[in-house]
């Protein structure tokens, strides 16, 4: 049927948890795997989060490493800053190809000394801070960023901006011409010529794990848009001590000390009317650490966090939630009509169903457990690997129990929040074993065409 | 041009000074609001039930009655009428069911099947004329004027229905702006006025407008531009200080946009019938040397 040779080398696409699980453990049973990630580093979002329940373990510690593993595994090829654009073939025989966008700047000499983001004078919101802090435009993503070598914002960057003014493709004041970077940096490693490369590989499997994006705030105008007003990821940073106010926490809008918190659940999840039927499933997990947290750290302050029913049912959980409980957390079960602001206080009109009354708390900071969605772009990727995905984006599974991890093209597999809303422990599980379908595929790779023709 | 225009009954009666107000704008922007020759009561906020459908009969006539006029378009002053009929509409043109038992049960009339746009005013003004265009024909600017859109439910909901944002809604605000005045956008502007409570428990509507104007002067607004008869009525009647001494409702202006308009225009004053507004809002108006 196929002549061709079965190339027993793997791609994972997403770099985030799930991604450097299966990436790792390909690696790991012996074969090549290039793990492709859009940003400028892996590390995707747990890598933002302050500490993990139920165990309240740091990220920052227990990732770094699998994060440096993957660097320097011999086994592993890292691709960041790219994005795999077209993809052909069948398992075995993938011809992929990766858009490597350029970073302009010479990763063999750049030494990682961090001149060049230090003073670089334009600065724009920071992506890994969800828009809590201001990120220069040459810039490594967090200072535990895999590689630790910066890229530079074409979009934001004044040297390309003057550039584009001088050729006539950019209108308004001339920019200034700028190249700070590229005077200080002492190995001279900015590349002002580097240009976006096509990179084409050949695999015989792939694994995707594009992970997952908050819905955004806009999509619940009675939550309001105000300064006060965070979607979990914002209050992680705020809580993080690598955040951008070193975890110290703070009001966004005056830095004053919040003594009334709300976190609202259900922010968009099981709410057929803002689109998402679905439960997000890690909302009510992490409000309830983020709640502990917030009263670590403010203890005199009030966390109050509206649930419509809390779903507590990964090993260790439910007792995390009587722990936050028990810590002085106000659980009002009931839903929350609407956010707005009145002078200094956020309003809180909700209800709570309990006592069949409604409440009215006049908040100083208010976090929503907004719906998590798939990840920007996640259609587009699938529609190009030609696997299904179901009305929210979602990769479709070939069978929900029995194929949970493949989809439906033989030969690509799937792990973490690409399949469907889940935790670090269950994306971690579903990256390692769709590690081992690509290794159970590999091993069986001789009579291949007759084990993928079974069904 | 000229739009067919379905009154309602409100505006023959409690909001007369909506009708003489908008009549005398919209024939200031060129456009001549033709009154049906025959139409009925819209039917008013019929029962939500499933297969209530006998409350859709009274709507669906007066859609059949702008067919008749060679219209496919219909324009409403009052949101009650506004959000009767295009429910109505919405019944007929999706449901081939209901369709089948309205159409059957009025035997004398032609058979319906959705053909008739329902529009409020506002939406001509921001969707047929323009902000721009109203702009330009302002000749007093309401300048410095701190007025808020407060729109009420019947515009806004269902979302099937709405005529903007259903949680943010900026189409009256935009109008302000366009006549010139400092439009304040207020947390209470899509609250519920308490509607028909204000026949049987009129404490209901009382505690609304106390939220309501409470929450506008809060931040800051002097007065409030209405869209809906019945929140106007509701607003002016709980806040009126001879009749509801107790109510420590604040004093806020209530006024029609159409009246804000006509002002902003620099129409007779007299198309505005201000006798029909509260006395706070006459005062208001007197204060700003907007009437003499």
């Amino acid at each position: 049927m196929n002549n061709k040779p079965f190339i027993k080398r793997a791609l994972v696409i997403g770099g985030g948890i799930a991604g450097i699980q299966a990436a790792l453990d390909i690696a790991d049973g012996g074969y090549e795997v290039i793990l492709v990630e859009r940003s400028p580093s892996i590390g995707g979002h747990m890598i933002q989060y302050a500490e993990v329940f139920p165990t309240l373990d740091c990220p920052q510690c227990i990732m770094t490493p699998k994060m440096v593993e993957i660097a320097q595994h011999p086994n592993v090829k890292l691709m960041t800053y790219a994005v795999v654009q077209k993809v052909n073939g069948s398992a075995g025989n993938f011809e992929v190809e990766i858009f490597q966008k350029a970073r302009k700047v010479d990763v063999k000499k750049c030494t990682g000394c961090g001149t060049c983001w230090q003073k670089c004078p334009e600065k724009v919101s920071s992506e890994f801070n969800a828009g809590m802090a201001k990120r220069t435009t040459v810039y490594i993503p967090f200072p535990q960023a895999v590689p630790a070598k910066p890229v530079i914002d074409t979009e934001h960057c004044r040297y390309i901006h003057y550039q584009q003014y001088m050729a006539g493709k950019r209108e308004g004041k001339k920019p200034p011409e700028c190249r700070i970077c590229e005077k200080l940096c002492p190995v001279g490693a900015i590349d002002w010529e580097q240009r976006d490369e096509i990179i084409k590989e050949k695999v015989g499997a792939i694994v995707v794990a594009t992970g997952f994006d908050l819905m955004p705030l806009s999509r619940i105008p009675e939550y309001t848009d105000d300064a006060d007003v965070l979607n979990g990821i914002q209050f992680e940073r705020l809580l993080s001590p690598s955040g951008p106010t070193a975890g110290v926490v703070m009001r966004p809008s005056d830095g004053k000390t919040p003594k009334e918190v709300v976190f609202i659940s259900c922010c968009g999840s099981r709410d057929p009317e803002h689109g998402v039927p679905y439960c997000s499933r890690v909302c009510c997990m992490y409000l309830a650490k983020q709640a502990l947290l917030y009263k670590h750290a403010v203890p005199d302050g009030q966390a109050y966090i509206f649930y419509i029913d809390t779903r507590s049912t990964g090993k260790g959980y439910e007792e995390f939630i009587q722990r936050v409980v028990s810590d002085g957390v106000l659980y009002l079960r009931g839903k929350v009509s609407r956010v707005f602001r009145e002078g200094d206080k956020l309003s809180v009109y909700g209800a709570d169903t309990l006592s069949g009354k409604r409440v009215e708390i006049a908040a100083d900071l208010v976090v929503l457990g907004m719906a998590v969605v798939p990840s920007d772009g996640t259609k587009g990727l699938l529609t190009k690997l030609g696997i299904a995905f179901d009305e929210a984006g979602f990769v479709v599974e070939s069978h929900t129990k029995f194929r949970p991890l493949e989809t439906s093209v033989p030969g690509i597999f799937v792990a973490g929040m690409a399949q469907g809303a889940k935790d670090i422990p269950d994306s971690v599980a579903q990256g390692s074993g769709a590690a081992g379908r690509v290794l159970t595929l590999f091993a069986q790779s001789a009579s291949a065409d007759k084990a993928l023709a079974v069904v | 041009m000229d739009l067919a225009y379905y009154p309602g009954c409100t505006l023959k009666t409690r909001a007369k000074n909506f009708e003489t107000s908008a009549l005398a704008v919209m024939s200031a922007l060129g456009i001549n609001l033709v009154e049906l020759p025959r139409w009925n009561c819209c039917g008013t906020v019929y029962s939500l039930a499933e297969d209530d459908l006998i409350h859709h009969v009274a709507a669906v006539r007066n859609l059949i009655r702008v067919k008749e006029q060679g219209k496919n378009k219909v324009v409403t002053l009052c949101a009650f009428c506004y959000n009767t009929l295009k429910r109505a509409n919405l019944v007929m043109k999706d449901s081939p069911d209901k369709r089948f038992a309205i159409n059957t049960f009025m035997d004398e009339e032609p058979d319906y099947a959705g053909e008739v746009e329902t529009v409020h005013l506002l939406q001509v003004l921001r969707d047929d004329v323009g902000w721009e265009k109203i702009a330009g024909r302002v000749k007093h600017p309401l300048k410095g004027l701190k007025i808020a859109g407060y729109y009420g439910c019947t515009l806004l909901r269902p979302q099937s229905v709405a005529i903007d944002s259903v949680e943010r809604p900026t189409i009256l605000q935009d109008l302000l702006k366009a006549l010139g005045s400092t439009a304040v956008d207020f947390p209470f502007a899509t609250e519920c006025c308490g509607a028909f409570q204000i026949v049987n428990n009129r404490d209901i509507i009382t505690e609304r407008t106390s939220a309501i104007f409470g929450s506008a002067v809060k931040n800051g607004v002097e007065a409030i531009a209405v869209s809906c008869p019945l929140c106007e009525y509701n607003l002016r009647q709980t806040q009126s200080s001879t009749k509801q001494p107790q109510s420590g409702v604040p004093a806020m202006p209530t006024l029609y946009f159409t009246q804000l308009m006509a002002l902003a225009f620099g129409l007779d004053s007299a198309v505005c019938g201000f006798e029909e507004n509260s006395p706070e809002t006459r005062t208001w108006l007197k204060s700003k040397r907007l009437i003499s």
